[in-house]
């Protein structure tokens, strides 16, 4: 898996739980080093190891815990140039949701060994949506629900999000749109470029 | 034919960045985006030579020869402050009523961005700004943590470097390694005899036949050294042409001084590199560990380094042992024995003794 998912991980848990914390995951896990380079890619059994070890530690559902990973990637100050990228993909949250078929393609022009799997987003009746995550990368539809949950909250839209379960080896998140302004959200100046 | 005020409602939509040129070179009409550059001077009305410089084709400086510079790329900047760089196209209206411009931000678009505070509104939703926006900052991101990654790696290749033992050109052990021998040796009680070894000639063979010749001379020196000692002994090369050859338990003055003998004669054997042979020699200083009653390694050191002044001064090519109360002052200056061959080479083949000397 590459080291930018990983370091994603590591960033996560050293900002929300501690340093300490994540070197004992690092431990349990037998990794014999403690920091995951960003440019580096790792055995996908590595990354498996680390997120199990991760949910004894912390003593909670795979599902959640990659749930707040997908929220921490948008909301916190340290992961800011992902969450600029983000919003690249549109002016409002719905243009957003419609920018997401394009974003492993995205991901790719930036760091051209980053291989994230398709997104497809449906668009049903009376704002209703539904975004089908491929098959992969394990939790990737956990993920993504933090990040729409969070992008939403940066757009200033309001959301309801479900985990609709698995089609065939896909997972499908179903979105509703409330309200496209219902709050202020975060302010994205072109020109402002993260530190 | 379609109106004026039609064609500026669809040019509007179309390319926010464009102006409607009367047949005189006035702006009749400014896309929004355009006119957001300058947001307190109204461009309508005003003469768009005026308002912007024409940088290419240098030729034109007119109304006529604008209006003549159809299919043209123009590059334009504006005349006041910021001097915003603009790409631009001229393609004139049907009957001489003048002309459309349509201007873009070309590369400059990453400062024209923060300049105006721009927004995705701002462009059409064809123009590829926002792609090239979101693809140079993914992109510093990107390299951001590479040039992370490389400053780590150059950290870790220097602690290694610095941790090495192995001199890489020769593969004998280097400075650091003599050190740490030496100080195990010193804290154990197993006596020794140190050689200071530093090649004759050397310089000259560096100059005249250039350094692949000198670095094939040290390998072949290396390699002398490394038959002509016993597995347990310490061979080190400690500078550039200088060397320590340590052996374990030997206190013996004619097995040592036959040893040096031999070094010295096999290093003398002309070596051939490219063609060209390549004539050193050596001169060699050795002390016992025996000769002090505590020696200690600089002391060692600069014992060995005496008794290969002394050998320099004897005419190189020579061996001598370090005697007690032997000290530089008591020595006469190195150049008045030197041969003419090897004054030449005085500045550098000789770092241990020079340093005595001086």
């Amino acid at each position: 898996m590459h080291g930018l998912i990983n370091r994603a991980i590591q960033s996560f848990v050293c900002n929300t739980y501690g340093q300490s914390r994540w070197i004992r995951v690092t431990e349990a896990a037998h990794l014999g080093f403690v920091e995951f380079e960003a440019m580096l890619v790792y055995e996908d059994e590595t990354s498996r190891r680390v997120l199990h070890e991760l949910c004894l530690e912390l003593g909670r559902p795979q599902r959640e815990v990659l749930e707040d990973l997908g929220t921490y990637l948008v909301s916190n100050p340290n992961t800011e140039a992902l969450r600029r990228l983000l919003r690249f993909g549109g002016v409002t949250y719905l243009e957003f949701l419609h920018s997401l078929d394009d974003l492993p393609d995205r991901a790719r022009l930036a760091v051209s060994d980053l291989h994230l799997p398709a997104l497809e987003l449906r668009e049903e009746s009376g704002g209703r949506f539904s975004l089908t995550c491929h098959a992969g990368l394990p939790g990737y539809a956990n993920v993504m629900m933090g990040v729409l949950r969070a992008m939403a909250d940066d757009y200033g839209a309001l959301v309801m999000l479900e985990h609709a379960g698995a089609r065939g080896k896909a997972e499908v998140i179903e979105i509703t749109l409330i309200e496209t302004a219902f709050a202020e959200g975060r302010s994205f100046e072109l020109g402002a470029r993260a530190g | 034919m379609i109106e004026m005020e039609d064609l500026a409602v669809l040019l509007e939509r179309l390319c926010p960045m464009f102006v409607l040129l009367d047949r005189s070179g006035r702006m009749t009409r400014v896309g929004p985006t355009l006119q957001k550059l300058r947001p307190d001077q109204p461009m309508q009305g005003a003469k768009f030579l005026e308002t912007f410089e024409l940088l290419r084709p240098r030729s034109v400086a007119t109304v006529p020869a604008l209006m003549a510079s159809s299919g043209a790329k123009l590059h334009l900047s504006l005349r006041d402050e910021p001097r915003t760089a603009l790409k631009g196209l001229i393609v004139p209206l049907p009957g001489e009523h003048g002309a459309i411009v349509n201007l873009s931000f070309g590369i400059s678009i990453l400062d024209a961005v923060r300049d105006y505070a721009l927004t995705s509104a701002d462009f059409s939703g064809t123009d590829l700004a926002i792609e090239l926006l979101y693809l140079v900052e993914a992109k510093s991101a990107a390299m951001e943590a590479s040039r992370k990654l490389n400053l780590r790696l150059q950290g870790a290749m220097i602690a290694a470097e610095e941790q090495a033992y192995t001199d890489t050109l020769t593969g004998l052990k280097n400075r650091r390694a003599m050190d740490h021998i030496l100080s195990r040796l010193l804290a154990g009680t197993t006596p020794f005899a140190l050689m200071h070894l530093d090649l004759d000639y050397f310089k000259s063979v560096n100059d005249t036949l250039g350094h692949a010749a000198g670095d094939h001379v040290l390998q072949h020196v290396a390699r002398v050294m490394v038959e002509e000692t016993r597995g347990d002994d310490t061979v080190a090369r400690i500078g550039g042409d200088e060397f320590v050859l340590i052996f374990n338990h030997l206190q013996e003055r004619e097995r040592l001084d036959s040893i040096a003998r031999r070094l010295i004669d096999r290093l003398e054997e002309p070596i051939p590199f490219n063609g060209e042979e390549c004539r050193i020699s050596a001169s060699v200083g050795t002390v016992l560990s025996t000769q002090f009653a505590r020696p200690d390694a600089s002391t060692l050191l600069h014992a060995a380094d005496l008794a290969l002044y002394a050998a320099k001064r004897a005419g190189r090519a020579t061996h001598r042992f370090y005697e007690s109360g032997q000290s530089s002052t008591s020595l006469e200056p190195l150049e008045r024995a030197a041969t003419p061959r090897s004054q030449e080479e005085a500045g550098a083949g000789q770092g241990g003794a020079r340093n005595l000397a001086s």
